[in-house]
């Protein structure tokens, strides 16, 4: 056994911090890998259905609130902020500074997911949620805009719409899904953080929570202009 | 000596099992496992086989049949084969081919290990629940509309077992790029290891993939949201797109670790460096690259364009290539070597002659014009049988043969050990055979009753399905009796060149004492020799 096995935070199968950080940070990219994949699914599934009905489709994102999501948007890119500076005071092993970058980074987290459930409701009353009730209400100039580029079918345009709502759901259900568990891991962090366990040596909880939070906000940065402003300076 | 502790013999008690951090003991813990599920598994298979004994389908209902096909691939594929060599000998073996104490992530690894259990409750469940009927495809709009089998729970035991795969194959991937020995360099790596990399990149690049698709499937059927819905302008052949991205490269998840197994065995009892090891070893990543942009092949009769079918054919006819390296190259390593035919090598050879059969096969269906004729009949049962049992299995049996010793510190009996290689090919090759004539004159699978003339191939492969079974049943009597009365081995019983073979056996809770400076090319026999005689 190297001298350094009781190094604190130190696991015994690792000789060095240098490997032990280079370890874990190699396998939280890995893992921010198969996540890519994972969203990749789906990415495929709305590319190909955009690409099959894309005048519906925007029809359909027209429905969202884009003040809401655009508030979101910033919310996220503020919390990836904290997030990254409290990756640095973590390097520095300033304790109290972590806490409270991270105690602000859940907040955001927090203000994310809020407004994302007053969307999710309007959506439900408004009648935008796929299954039997699902009734997309469209103005005289959406329907004229559609009949212009011969899409007249109703049946055609309520059933399209319903599949641009339903990976909608998939997409930021998903996402908003990543972001409670990221709001979990930050409630299992700070207590760790209030005890000044994180140093130069020893910060790699931080910077891996760091790289999960900035890639769940990076795939709300790519839902945000596909779902919401695609096509929307576009006519109707 | 005989009182050093080992990771055997550190601790007692089931907490000290089921808690373990060890990546030796959750190897055994995996051995346990997938133990339960092959049998799980061949109990399936043996009332298929029992089913089509005789052309009229007399002795299970229709739809029981579909229950049985499904739930032995659902069984077999996602809780044996994928987890086999990778999750069991690969975690028991990698930290000691590189000259590691663990696994980079010891609580992953463990974590890994409850996960597919835990998907296992999911999967065993839905049998309880009347089984599923889909084919273990999932195919839409079957599986999210019509089917009454219970997909959901099999859904989600599929769904997370993926994530065992993929924290196995994160937890490899940086093992084997952090934890190697001084001077274990890459090209040092034993090619065993070469395939677990190439296994662990598909595992985390292909399973999320597998993963997000049932995702959609369960959200499609159980809260009516409509991705592959035709109603709502879905497609169902989406669904089959994004299903093969992952279930193609999945063959070779099942496929590549068993030839790095192969190349272990075939240098330890050839005396010899695996011939054009380079080669060897980037042809499993040859074949893990090109296996993510073949799986199109699935899908010539299901209204790909024919265009996008002739790029796919011409994709899957190039893997062709690294598999012809790595075969021919094995062939190459026993020429002019000191072969000695102990059990391993007898399933090495065996694997050899089967997975040439299999990957061949291969070829042929890769041609659109044959595909369209034998597609969805026994010729392509043949052919994925071939490799994946003639292919897979037999590379595991013949590594859980070659480290037997080593996990266990004790030999089996090389008599019965003989025989059951012997059983295994011959059950085999009359199993599934006749499968390849019957399916080629037209036989469709995924049906309980056939027409009378083709009952003769079915017979044929019926009683070879019962010597295979003798084959696999006889291992768990033989290494049982081991276990216990086993004639006791040193560190390296059959003289191999490698880490593994330099420690005890079984190994210390640490591996090694020290960890060892590695000065030597992987399958120096001929170095070790002359070190031997100087000595």
């Amino acid at each position: 056994m190297s001298s350094s096995a009781h190094a604190p935070n130190l696991a015994h199968h690792f000789e060095s911090y240098e490997q032990q950080r280079e370890s874990a940070s190699l396998g939280m990219w890995l893992f921010v890998a198969q996540e890519i994949m994972f969203f990749g699914g789906l990415f495929t599934a709305y590319l190909v259905y955009r690409i099959n009905n894309p005048e519906i489709f925007k029809m359909a994102s027209s429905e969202l609130n884009i003040y809401q999501g655009g508030i979101n948007t910033a919310v996220l890119i503020l919390s990836s902020l904290t997030m990254a500076l409290a990756v640095r005071e973590a390097q520095l092993g300033r304790s109290k500074r972590i806490v409270a970058l991270l105690v602000a980074t859940f907040i955001l987290g927090g203000v994310f997911v809020g407004i994302k459930y007053f969307e999710y409701s309007a959506k439900f009353e408004h009648h935008l949620v796929p299954g039997e009730h699902f009734d997309l209400h469209l103005n005289a100039e959406e329907l004229a805009y559609l009949e212009k580029v011969g899409i007249t079918d109703q049946a055609k345009i309520q059933s399209r719409a319903q599949m641009f709502f339903s990976i909608y759901f998939a997409m930021t259900g998903l996402h908003a899904l990543h972001m409670l568990v990221g709001m979990a891991l930050i409630i299992w962090l700070i207590p760790k953080a209030w005890r000044g366990v994180f140093n130069a040596d020893y910060h790699n909880p931080v910077e891996c929570f760091g790289l999960y939070w900035h890639f769940v906000d990076i795939v709300w940065i790519f839902l945000f202009p596909l779902l919401y402003l695609l096509g929307r300076n576009i006519g109707a | 000596m005989e009182n050093q502790k080992n990771y055997l013999n550190a601790s007692y008690g089931w907490k000290s099992w089921l808690l373990t951090l060890d990546h030796k003991r959750i190897g055994v813990l995996y051995l346990i496992s997938i133990t339960f599920y092959f049998l799980l598994g061949a109990v399936f298979a043996a009332f298929i086989r029992l089913e089509l004994a005789t052309p009229a389908g007399d002795l299970v209902q229709p739809a029981t049949y579909n229950r049985l096909f499904t739930n032995h691939g659902v069984i077999m594929i996602f809780f044996f084969l994928v987890p086999s060599i990778p999750a069991f000998l690969g975690n028991f073996l990698l930290p000691l081919m590189i000259g590691a104490r663990d696994v980079a992530f010891p609580r992953l690894n463990l974590a890994s290990w409850y996960i597919l259990n835990i998907g296992a409750v999911f999967a065993v469940w839905s049998l309880a629940q009347g089984g599923v009927d889909t084919g273990w495809t999932f195919y839409t709009p079957f599986s999210t509309a019509f089917s009454n089998g219970a997909v959901m729970t099999a859904a989600v035991g599929v769904f997370i077992t993926g994530f065992s795969s993929i924290l196995t194959g994160v937890n490899f991937l940086v093992t084997i790029h952090r934890m190697r020995a001084p001077g274990m360099t890459w090209f040092r790596l034993p090619l065993f290891i070469w395939g677990l990399y190439a296994t662990s990149l598909i595992f985390v690049l292909g399973t999320p993939v597998l993963a997000v698709t049932i995702l959609m499937v369960a959200l499609e059927r159980g809260l009516g949201l409509g991705i592959f819905n035709p109603a709502l302008g879905g497609d169902p052949v989406l669904f089959q797109h994004l299903f093969w991205f992952y279930s193609h490269p999945a063959v070779y998840i099942m496929i590549l670790p068993g030839m790095g197994v192969i190349s272990e065995i075939v240098a330890a009892f050839a005396r010899k460096r695996v011939f054009g090891y380079k080669f060897v070893a980037y042809a499993s990543l040859g074949i893990a690259v090109l296996g993510f942009f073949v799986w199109g092949h699935h899908l010539f009769v299901s209204s790909q364009s024919a265009y996008a079918g002739i790029v796919f054919s011409v994709l899957t006819m190039l893997v062709a290539i690294p598999s012809a390296i790595k075969t021919f190259n094995w062939t190459a390593t026993l020429y002019k070597g000191s072969v000695s035919w102990e059990t391993p090598m007898l399933y090495a050879i065996g694997f050899m002659g089967l997975f040439a059969i299999g990957g061949l096969t291969g070829v042929m269906l890769a041609i659109m014009g044959f595909d369209i004729h034998v597609h969805d009949t026994y010729f392509v049962v043949a052919h994925f049988h071939y490799i994946m049992v003639g292919g897979a299995i037999m590379a595991y049996m013949g590594g859980l043969h070659y480290w037997w010793p080593k996990m266990f510190g004790r030999m089996y009996s090389p008599f019965w050990s003989k025989l059951s290689a012997l059983l295994v090919f011959v059950g085999f090759n009359l199993t599934f055979f006749p499968q390849f004539i019957v399916g080629y004159l037209g036989m469709p699978r995924r049906y309980h009753a056939y027409p009378e003339e083709f009952q003769v191939f079915n017979v044929l492969s019926s009683a070879g399905a019962t010597v295979l079974g003798a084959g696999y049943l006889l291992p768990m009597v033989y290494f049982a009796y081991s276990l216990f009365a086993g004639q006791k081995v040193g560190k390296n019983p059959w003289g191999a060149v490698g880490l593994e073979w330099e420690t005890e056996s079984p190994p210390p809770p640490l591996n090694f004492d020290e960890i060892p400076t590695v000065d030597f090319d992987a399958y120096d026999y001929v170095g070790k020799a002359k070190e031997a005689q100087v000595v």
